[in-house]
């Protein structure tokens, strides 16, 4: 067990060590530079924010240098919010954002777990087919078009909820719901094919023989062979969800990590770019090395080698 | 002649030598021809109404797309002065002075824009532009992803283990990043091709789409790649693979002719699944500004343009939600159609 994390986590952060290095290069071939675009800037102050941040040097030394930085935890300064680090913007951002995620990751698995059961235990009733309409439905609407329709039904002609920001929990209940609609059909579909899949198990009808009772047989003998899929896909959901939804953040204007990091590309913030992207990479590459932890905990069949 | 009891000799008659009659040729006579694996797959498929279902609305919708607009007397980027913000079919002033001196004209089904364009053709377009990303880009991730799955899973050891953690680092790098960096980056050299002649085609498809096929030329393949592998690497133990080889056939060609040529029902189904989530991307990256270039519309930037003007114009944003909700849910339908019909195992 200790080899295999260790081993797992060796191998993480080569994975991020490569993101970080694709992203660092590639981010600057992009031709413009953070100071471009600034207004009324003279060529001799261009050239000095460039020597304040080491832009001036070469690009090889540059990424030494920042690697270097970066192992001992300094992300450096943001570019173009001056004043503050990448670390200071990250702190203050992401909490915002994983508050809209954990609730959508919440919803998404209270309702879609239960849905999807509901579905395999009522194969073939009219039950199972509504709720496959609806999963079917979920995935196929964009999530813009979910959140702009939400936008003017409840913000617009019925004046129901808030539309900007996120001061009350009624500021909340558009950007979540708009969020899960996808996540919540997916696992409605995998959690009933899954379900359906341990249904026609020969233990199940073992369990049934011996005299279990159904409460037992559902949660003790299938639901906790049927969530294996389910776990796979939200490890990585949960990482993509907590650090923002570049759409939803746009359209209900949340001032979370998603829009951060789009106007960090856009603006050239080479320093905000890397924090991020290696925030995201870490995050996603941990939940991944969790997902398959959590799974020999879940099924003790599963040798992790 | 005296039989012993216990004896398997056949008791034969005289009789069961004449030749056969009529009827019982008759019943020796096959009557279905063997049914092959498309045949097979075919009637199941053929039996399933959703998938026909969406078939069919699949073709309308491309009839919509790609054959209407030839006919379509506006075009998308035809300008009408005085017909801005039209209602569905409303008329502008001079179009009505026209229509009142005996003129006939074209009625705006779904109004026109704030520009004074027509929005039938608009959409039309859009959903040509979203249909063609899907396909081509479905096209490339096909290629890609299943030449690097199944030679993951053929080689096996080492080279499976390094290919795999290059798909898990590029499954890793945000998508968003490289998109926008690369339409950044290809701008350049992609403004200096469309120059040179024979390449006056980079210009009107624009930098962005072509960036788009890039970034899933690079990016998307990885789920495709990964349940190539998965499938190969189960094939790559039957028989006829060790007989191929022992025949003396190529490594190139055992992949291409045996081990994918076995694994199409899982291609094709994938496939299927992989049109609408590339649309769906699409659409997203247009809604955010990333997509196509400004005359061109797709259906994710008509509904960006229309979601300043929701208060007063809500149609401009239903209409182009609507088609792309119903492309992404017809595909969607008719890969699970042909995933169950000819890829039964994969259901579970």
């Amino acid at each position: 067990m200790a080899k295999y994390i260790a081993k797992r986590v060796g191998l993480a952060i080569v994975t991020i060590w490569a993101v970080a290095t694709i992203t660092f290069f590639l981010m600057n071939m992009v031709p413009g530079g953070p100071f471009l675009s600034e207004k009324a800037i003279s060529p001799q102050a261009t050239a000095a924010l460039e020597a304040k941040y080491g832009l001036d040097k070469p690009l090889f030394q540059r990424y030494l240098t920042y690697i270097g930085d970066a192992l001992h935890g300094d992300f450096g300064d943001s570019l173009k919010q001056r004043g503050r680090t990448v670390m200071d913007i990250i702190k203050m951002k992401f909490p915002v954002s994983a508050r809209v995620g954990g609730l959508t990751v919440c919803v998404a698995l209270l309702l879609g777990i239960p849905l999807g059961c509901i579905a395999a235990l009522k194969r073939g009733k009219f039950l199972d087919s509504l709720i496959s309409v609806v999963a079917t439905c979920g995935i196929a609407v964009p999530s813009f078009v979910i959140c702009t329709l939400l936008l003017y039904f409840f913000g617009v002609k019925l004046m129901l909820l808030p539309t900007v920001g996120l001061s009350s929990w009624k500021h909340f209940v558009m950007p979540v719901m708009a969020l899960s609609f996808y996540p919540t059909a997916y696992i409605m579909r995998l959690m009933r094919s899954s379900m359906l899949d341990v249904l026609g198990q020969d233990y199940m009808r073992t369990a049934k023989a011996k005299g279990v009772a159904g409460f037992f047989i559902l949660f003790k003998h299938a639901l906790r062979n049927a969530i294996l899929p389910v776990i796979t896909y939200v490890g990585p959901m949960l990482a993509y969800t907590v650090t923002g939804s570049f759409v939803v953040e746009k359209i209900f204007t949340i001032p979370g990590l998603g829009g951060e990091f789009i106007t960090a590309i856009n603006g050239r913030d080479y320093t905000l770019i890397m924090g991020t992207t290696i925030f995201l990479a870490t995050l996603i590459v941990i939940m991944n090395v969790v997902v398959d932890i959590v799974y020999k905990f879940v099924d003790p069949r599963i040798k992790l080698k | 002649m005296k039989q012993n009891p216990i004896s398997f000799q056949l008791k034969l008659n005289p009789e069961d030598f004449l030749p056969a009659t009529e009827e019982e040729k008759q019943s020796q006579v096959i009557m279905r021809e063997s049914v092959s694996f498309w045949k097979d797959g075919m009637r199941r498929l053929v039996k399933n109404k959703v998938a026909m279902v969406s078939i069919a609305v699949i073709i309308l919708v491309m009839i919509f797309s790609f054959i209407v607009p030839a006919f379509y007397p506006y075009s998308y980027k035809e300008q009408m002065k005085g017909a801005n913000n039209l209602r569905p079919m409303q008329y502008s002033e001079e179009e009505q002075a026209r229509i009142d001196a005996g003129e006939k004209v074209f009625p705006h089904i779904f109004g026109t824009d704030k520009m004074g364009r027509d929005y039938a053709i608009r959409v039309m377009m859009g959903s040509r532009i979203s249909l063609l990303v899907g396909l081509i880009a479905t096209g490339i991730i096909l290629i890609i992803g299943s030449a690097y799955g199944s030679i993951a899973a053929f080689f096996g050891g080492w080279v499976d283990l390094i290919m795999m953690r290059i798909v898990d680092i590029i499954y890793t790098v945000p998508d968003i990043l490289l998109i926008v960096l690369l339409s950044f980056a290809l701008k350049a050299p992609l403004g200096n091709l469309k120059t040179v002649p024979g390449f006056g085609w980079v210009g009107i498809v624009g930098e962005n789409l072509i960036s788009i096929f890039v970034v899933f030329a690079l990016l998307y393949w990885v789920g495709m790649a990964r349940m190539v592998r998965s499938q190969v690497l189960m094939l790559k133990e039957s028989e006829y693979v060790t007989a191929a080889r022992a025949l003396g056939v190529g490594n190139a060609k055992i992949i291409k002719r045996h081990l994918l040529t076995n694994c199409i029902g899982t291609l094709i189904v994938t496939t299927t699944l992989q049109i609408p989530s590339s649309i769906f991307t699409e659409s997203f990256l247009s809604f955010l500004g990333m997509g196509v270039a400004v005359p061109l519309p797709s259906l994710g930037s008509l509904a960006s343009d229309a979601i300043n003007g929701m208060n007063t114009y809500p149609y401009l944003l239903f209409i182009p939600a609507l088609l792309i909700s119903l492309i992404i849910l017809s595909f969607n339908l008719l890969g699970d159609g042909l995933r169950d019909a000819f890829d039964p195992k994969l259901k579970n």
